[in-house]
């Protein structure tokens, strides 16, 4: 094989990603009721920006060949956090945002930690410290409540020249100083060899357990950043249960929907990002076409549904049905 | 020579506590360990209405944990518990709602919209090779954008019927719950099931080495739909009993169900890879998880400090026993 090829088969499910969000968006732009203009693109980027955050979040712990379904409760632990320190003047409210990064990091250190050292199975602990968090929040936040430096918040959620989204450019500044340097270091490449095959890692040297403690901590980091923004959009902090597990739900269907393999391995955080775009697109449709709002969970169910099943084709190829058991 | 003749220091351990899992006996110590606490907070805590009261909570959770169990013995999970839970009680009430004949129907309706549920679980699991964890977080989407279509988003008018209620209130033996009944008819079925069924060895056999099964003739993708399938109808079974006990369905009523059944089941020494595990420890879980959920709440801990001391509680009393083995 030439190396582009190798290329292409590496950066597969990025590019389908990319190709579903654009084609969606088309169709979701042409029929939007007030046309395609600069505002309609802020509203809809402020919106997929939050679930892009913790899709990326849940990219990185998926690549190891693990789960988090706690990036729900962090993003709503640190919204809730958020809405009492990001305020004041600008050095308590960056006193504040360093805070708030600093809880998210905390957070996924404590699942890295009982991942690894505590060697439970990442779904059990991630619900039991989702528990948790939800718990810190809603003593943070018994009622919602609270504010949010708007000077900032409404910088980071308007536009930049007048026409770019501000929320769109610090997506792209956390994926140039988080992601792009993660997934070239050695820790990086750790997670993906860890994730394709965790035995053969070990054997070649690749320092398994920081790579999975760091994909860990970076998916806090991650989805505290979601939290900051959930906060600069709604100047409040809100415990709110339903939204951080479905938050966690979307998190993986950006993930499926993005090309990053469940199994491991595979994918990048950029295809997560195309993949929650994507999914916020698909589905804000109904609106466009006019559905009842009701129909919203269910259509993003089906759609999450058949996303996983896409999968499934692979087993037509299957020469031995031994194959099917991994 | 004096090594056949000096006296050899056996102790002599019961038989039946030889065979007893450090898994399901660390747990039942911990029961005795949390009636002791309760009782030093609380003289009523040791008194028999009290214990029977919390083992017909218990009852509701061990009907689900039950359908659960089989699931992680398989080596996989199903999250789609809430919602599942939710609709069955939600389809039962609105069977109910629907005169004479709904009536009648009404218990038989919504567990079998829970099996519908789990056999979707189980074709994806078991045919088209889907990981349990997704695919069941996906018909949990869909189970709910289902009920929230149905429903309008409110909770819904119907009442649970006259029998629901029976079921969970009601006692035919006097002094003995239903509920409780219930949960026994179902848990002496499954160990039936567990121990003395092809349907149930086939179970711990996939759970240990799926591969192994298959080669040994074992309709591997029938028992794993199966499987899936008696969880979804166990899980909505519960509904039904915890709608006759509240007398109606609520919205996000299965959302207290989902952690405590999987920490019921893997907390009673079930090995969450599969293939290990005996239906005693679920009981011990079971009972183990619903009582610290009513001292915590005897206690009169904010619901904050439930969650947190709850989540940190099953980590390190997993971290206790429920550890991998070293790579």
């Amino acid at each position: 094989m030439k190396d582009w090829r190798y290329w292409l088969s590496e950066q597969q499910g990025t590019l389908t990603a990319i190709g579903i969000f654009v084609v969606m968006f088309v169709i979701y732009a042409t029929n939007h009721p007030a046309g395609f203009s600069v505002n309609m693109v802020q509203t809809a980027a402020n919106k997929a920006v939050l679930l892009a955050f913790v899709a990326m979040a849940q990219a990185l712990v998926v690549i190891t060949a693990g789960i988090d379904l706690s990036v729900g409760m962090m993003l709503t632990l640190t919204n809730c956090l958020a809405s009492w320190i990001v305020v004041g003047s600008a050095a308590e409210t960056a006193l504040g945002v360093v805070g708030v990064l600093a809880t998210g990091l905390a957070c996924g250190a404590i699942n890295g930690a009982v991942v690894i050292f505590g060697r439970l199975q990442p779904i059990v602990t991630t619900i039991a410290t989702g528990a948790m968090f939800y718990g810190a929040a809603l003593f943070l936040r018994p009622n919602p409540g609270g504010s949010v430096n708007e000077t900032l918040a409404d910088a980071l959620t308007g536009r930049l020249f007048g026409f770019l989204p501000a929320s769109l450019v610090v997506l792209t500044l956390v994926v140039l100083v988080i992601w792009v340097p993660y997934s070239r270091s050695v820790l990086g490449r750790a997670a993906y060899a860890t994730g394709s095959a965790e035995t053969a890692a070990y054997m070649s040297g690749v320092p398994i357990q920081r790579a999975k403690f760091a994909a860990y901590t970076l998916a806090g980091l991650l989805s505290s950043i979601g939290g900051l923004f959930l906060t600069f959009f709604s100047y409040t902090g809100e415990a709110a249960y339903a939204s951080g597990n479905a938050y966690t739900l979307f998190s993986i269907a950006a993930v499926v929907l993005g090309g990053v393999s469940l199994m491991g391995g595979r994918g990048s955080a950029v295809g997560a990002i195309f993949g929650a775009l994507a999914f916020r697109t698909i589905g804000d449709l109904l609106f466009v076409f006019d559905f009842d709002p009701l129909w919203q969970p269910l259509f993003q169910g089906v759609v999450l549904m058949l996303a996983v099943s896409i999968g499934a084709f692979g087993l037509f190829q299957v020469r031995n049905r031994l194959e099917w058991f991994g | 020579m004096s090594d056949a003749t000096a006296p050899r220091l056996v102790i002599r351990i019961p038989a039946f506590l030889r065979r007893l899992d450090p898994a399901v006996a660390t747990a039942f110590g911990c029961i005795v360990l949390l009636l002791l606490l309760g009782s030093l907070y609380s003289r009523s805590f040791l008194s028999p209405e009290y214990l029977l009261q919390q083992l017909k909570v218990a009852s509701f959770l061990g009907v689900i944990a039950t359908g659960m169990m089989l699931v992680i013995l398989l080596g996989q999970i199903d999250l789609s518990v809430p919602w599942v839970v939710t609709t069955g009680a939600m389809m039962a009430c609105a069977a109910a709602g629907h005169g004479a004949p709904g009536l009648w129907i009404s218990i038989p309706f919504g567990v079998l919209c829970g099996v519908a549920i789990g056999v979707v679980n189980g074709l994806g699991v078991a045919y088209l090779r889907i990981p349990s964890m997704i695919i069941t977080l996906a018909t949990n989407a869909v189970a709910q954008g289902l009920m929230v279509v149905y429903t309008g988003g409110f909770s819904p008018q119907d009442e649970a019927s006259r029998a629901m209620r029976y079921l969970a209130t009601g006692s035919v033996i006097p002094g003995i719950p239903n509920a409780v009944l219930a949960w026994a008819v179902i848990g002496v079925l499954a160990v039936w099931i567990l121990k003395r069924t092809t349907f149930g060895r086939a179970v711990y056999s996939i759970g240990n080495r799926e591969r192994a099964a298959y080669l040994s003739g074992i309709n591997t993708r029938l028992v794993t739909m199966l499987a899936f399938a008696a969880s979804g109808g166990l899980a909505a079974f519960g509904g039904v009993l915890l709608a006759g006990y509240a007398s109606k369905a609520a919205q996000s009523m299965g959302d207290a169900y989902l952690l405590p059944s999987i920490a019921a089941v893997v907390l009673g020494g079930t090995h969450i890879l599969g293939g290990r595990g005996s239906y005693l420890g679920t009981i011990a879980g079971v009972i183990l998880i619903t009582l610290l959920q009513s001292i915590l709440s005897v206690m009169q801990i904010t619901e904050a400090g439930r969650q947190l001391i709850y989540g940190a509680v099953i980590i390190l009393m997993l971290l206790l026993y429920g550890r991998e083995k070293a790579a």
